[in-house]
């Protein structure tokens, strides 16, 4: 019902910002027409500046309102009931008042309410219904003021065009504000819920403890393990798995861009180019299972023919499905460095004489080094930061090891254990993913921004 | 019209003043871009030590015939030449000729200075690496300062030799690249318009350095400038529409020229 309405009141306003957009350009055409040359902006500015100026006004109260209507409303309620109620509630109890008070409304009864109950779910009922049209009637009237105000300031030498620009550009700097808002919202429940984590859990048991065991006793008679949280083999399980994926990647990637640039005719180019891209598009969960069905095993198949045990969730097993997954970030970046290198360079060391080899090794690569690096980063945290493969083929046990023959887990796997199931968010199991996840947000955002400047600072060099 | 080229080049060479031997020869070389024809019999000398310059319009291929003399135009996959060039004698389209070898003896400088995103050190010091010419740091160190040195640009740079290359100015750069040319010591030093980026200043440091160089180089440079061309150069030859319209000393070309066509590109006619 509320939600109808609202949705009813946005299409009146919608509607009514159509009518000012013809009411501004049929005014201005009419000025147009007893006035030539003279009228400032073209009619469709005109109508364009009433529209907007109409539409958003009423749009942004519309929005706050309903932001702010329901907090209101429950304060509202809480002050309504009795005081025996109340007195002395913590706040979860309240909370529960105002869950069964809003049950009873919708007509969810599950027990018999109290009579307090009741008549608090009647006042709610109809402060919901006051609310919502007080809501409609003020943007409503809004919107219609709006529209009369823009119609009187409508006039020949009006500059309608500039100031529609402006509000334009007003709407643009909020998009970009809203991407940084929820970027700082992530930092910011990230570091609350990690905070909480280090309350329970010392930091640097996190940082330096040696030993990963999270499973602890949820209720007071599991027998489960006291739980330990030093996270170092965690990470070093992360670090292994996204080296061999670039001990992978980065060869064949560059090897790769080398060959297309440098020795590929446009046929070949044609064929190899798009069938790399396509490695890009396939979703990671495909190649979690080519890693789990295929690689581990052939893997595990040619240790055993040499004598070596290979554990299933095997490090190398992961980082090398790993690395296949991020060949195209490479091999396109450092495609783009090698091709943005100007001819001059190439024909400048063949004209001293120098081999293609020694073109490309000592000319055209150091030359393009830093969009190779650049490339190299955002594959390290692309890497860093995959999870589905890791899931499927990484273990689950966290062992401190070099050893890429081992199964060793990952700081995303962990996450993803840690908050499958049952979880309680005041116990440190669930709060130790919200630590992980700052530690992984905060080195893959460094990596981005480090990878992102290297690239940028190159690009500047050949315009 | 090749007769008349042909006899024109005879007169010219009857005319010479002082006749150097001869150190490159094309001989009726034919230059392919695809279906197109961008050179049509062209027969030239070029004499050592001397300064030769190769004038006429945009697209009469004098750029063409120059990247013809160290076979840069291998580099691009349509090209085809026929005919033939020769160095000392030996011809360089031989498939017994090494390319790497031959542009070792045949440098060049290009329109737009384009050192290596190197330090100024690095990028004389690449030439003499790839083809193994000092065995000690010492040598090279020498290597470079000479180089430096004979391009006139030691004295700018002594102090910064390990700063890139790419932060000198533009007559600088252009004069890196020509010691860079130099490094290798070559016997030939094609120049490809190699003012043209310049402005009036840099322009005359080059050309001096151009006159010096003909010591010891012979020197082949494309110009759009008839002036640059008056100054620098001893002979001209006069390119137009793929034809070798004339060649001959300078002073001839530009006080009384053969052809109708050198003189009214040389008056500003046309081109």
């Amino acid at each position: 019902m509320q939600a109808a309405v609202t949705g009813y009141l946005f299409l009146a306003i919608l509607a009514l910002s159509f009518i000012a957009f013809y009411v501004g350009r049929t005014t201005a055409n009419r000025f147009v027409a007893e006035q030539g040359a003279d009228v400032h902006s073209r009619p469709i500015y005109h109508g364009a500046f009433a529209a907007v100026w109409v539409g958003l006004p009423a749009l942004v109260l519309v929005l706050l309102w309903l932001l702010f209507q329901g907090s209101i409303i429950d304060r509202l309620l809480l002050a309504s009931l009795p005081a025996s109620l109340t007195e002395g509630a913590s706040a979860s109890r309240l909370s529960l008042y105002l869950s069964e008070i809003k049950n009873v409304a919708s007509g969810r009864v599950f027990s018999e309410p109290s009579p307090e109950v009741i008549a608090a779910a009647e006042r709610y009922q109809s402060w919901q219904m006051i609310a919502q049209w007080a809501m409609v009637v003020v943007a409503l009237a809004v919107a219609a003021l709006a529209l009369y105000i823009t119609r009187a300031r409508m006039a020949p030498r009006f500059r309608a065009r500039q100031s529609f620009e402006r509000t334009l550009d007003i709407v643009m700097i909020l998009s970009a504000v809203a991407a940084i808002l929820v970027t700082i919202g992530i930092i910011v429940s990230l570091t609350y819920e990690a905070i909480q984590f280090f309350r329970l859990v010392p930091p640097q048991e996190f940082f330096f403890g040696l030993n990963w065991e999270p499973q602890i006793a949820i209720r007071e008679d599991q027998v489960a393990g006291t739980g330990a949280f030093g996270a170092v083999p965690v990470f070093t399980g992360t670090l292994l798995i996204a080296t061999i994926a670039l001990v992978v990647a980065v060869p064949i990637g560059l090897f790769s861009a080398v060959y297309l640039v440098e020795f590929a005719d446009d046929r070949i180019r044609g064929i190899v180019k798009p069938i790399l891209e396509i490695l890009a598009g396939v979703p990671t969960v495909v190649y979690g299972f080519f890693a789990v069905l295929t690689v581990a095993p052939a893997i595990r198949q040619a240790g055993g023919l040499m004598g070596i045990g290979i554990s299933p969730n095997s490090a190398l097993a992961a980082g090398a499905v790993m690395g296949i997954m991020i060949i195209p970030f490479i091999s396109s970046l450092s495609d783009d460095a090698l091709r943005a290198v100007p001819q001059s360079m190439r024909d400048g060391s063949f004209a001293m004489g120098a081999t293609r080899a020694e073109t490309i090794t000592r000319v055209l690569l150091p030359a393009a080094l830093p969009g190779i690096v650049g490339g190299v980063l955002l594959a390290a945290s692309r890497a860093i930061g995959e999870t589905m493969i890791v899931v499927m083929a990484a273990g689950l046990t966290a062992t401190l090891t070099a050893n890429p023959l081992n199964g060793v887990t990952t700081v995303t796997v962990q996450i993803v254990t840690l908050l499958i199931g049952d979880t309680a968010f005041d116990n440190p199991k669930t709060l130790s993913a919200f630590a992980l996840g700052l530690v992984l947000f905060v080195v893959t955002l460094c990596l981005n921004v480090l990878a992102l400047r290297i690239v940028r600072r190159y690009r500047e060099r050949y315009e | 019209m090749n007769m008349l080229t042909d006899a024109a080049v005879e007169t010219a060479l009857e005319g010479a003043p002082e006749s150097n031997a001869v150190k490159m020869r094309g001989n009726k070389v034919n230059v392919f871009y695809g279906e197109k024809q961008a050179l049509f019999d062209v027969s030239l000398d070029v004499r050592e030590n001397q300064v030769t310059a190769l004038i006429g319009p945009s697209g009469c291929g004098k750029s063409t015939f120059l990247r013809c003399l160290n076979r840069m135009n291998d580099t691009i996959d349509i090209c085809s030449v026929k005919g033939e060039i020769t160095l000392d004698g030996e011809d360089i389209y031989n498939p017994r000729i090494d390319v790497v070898e031959l542009r070792a003896r045949v440098g060049m400088v290009f329109q737009k200075p384009n050192p290596f995103p190197k330090s100024i050190y690095e990028n004389i010091a690449y030439g003499p690496r790839i083809h193994g010419l000092a065995s000690a740091k010492g040598d090279l160190d020498g290597i470079v300062e000479t180089s430096l040195q004979k391009a006139g640009l030691f004295n700018e740079v002594k102090d910064r030799l390990h700063e890139p290359g790419t932060g000198l100015s533009g007559g600088q750069q252009q004069r890196l690249c020509i010691a860079r040319a130099i490094a290798v010591s070559p016997e030939v030093i094609l120049m490809d318009e190699p003012c043209s980026a310049l402005d009036p200043i840099a322009t005359a440091r080059v050309e001096e350095l151009i006159d010096e160089l003909r010591e010891n180089y012979t020197i082949v440079i494309v110009t759009h400038s008839m002036q640059q061309a008056a100054r620098v150069s001893q002979r001209t030859a006069m390119f137009h529409l793929g034809n070798l319209v004339e060649e001959g000393p300078t002073d001839k070309m530009f006080t009384n020229p053969e052809d109708k066509r050198t003189q009214d590109y040389i008056t500003g006619r046309f081109g």
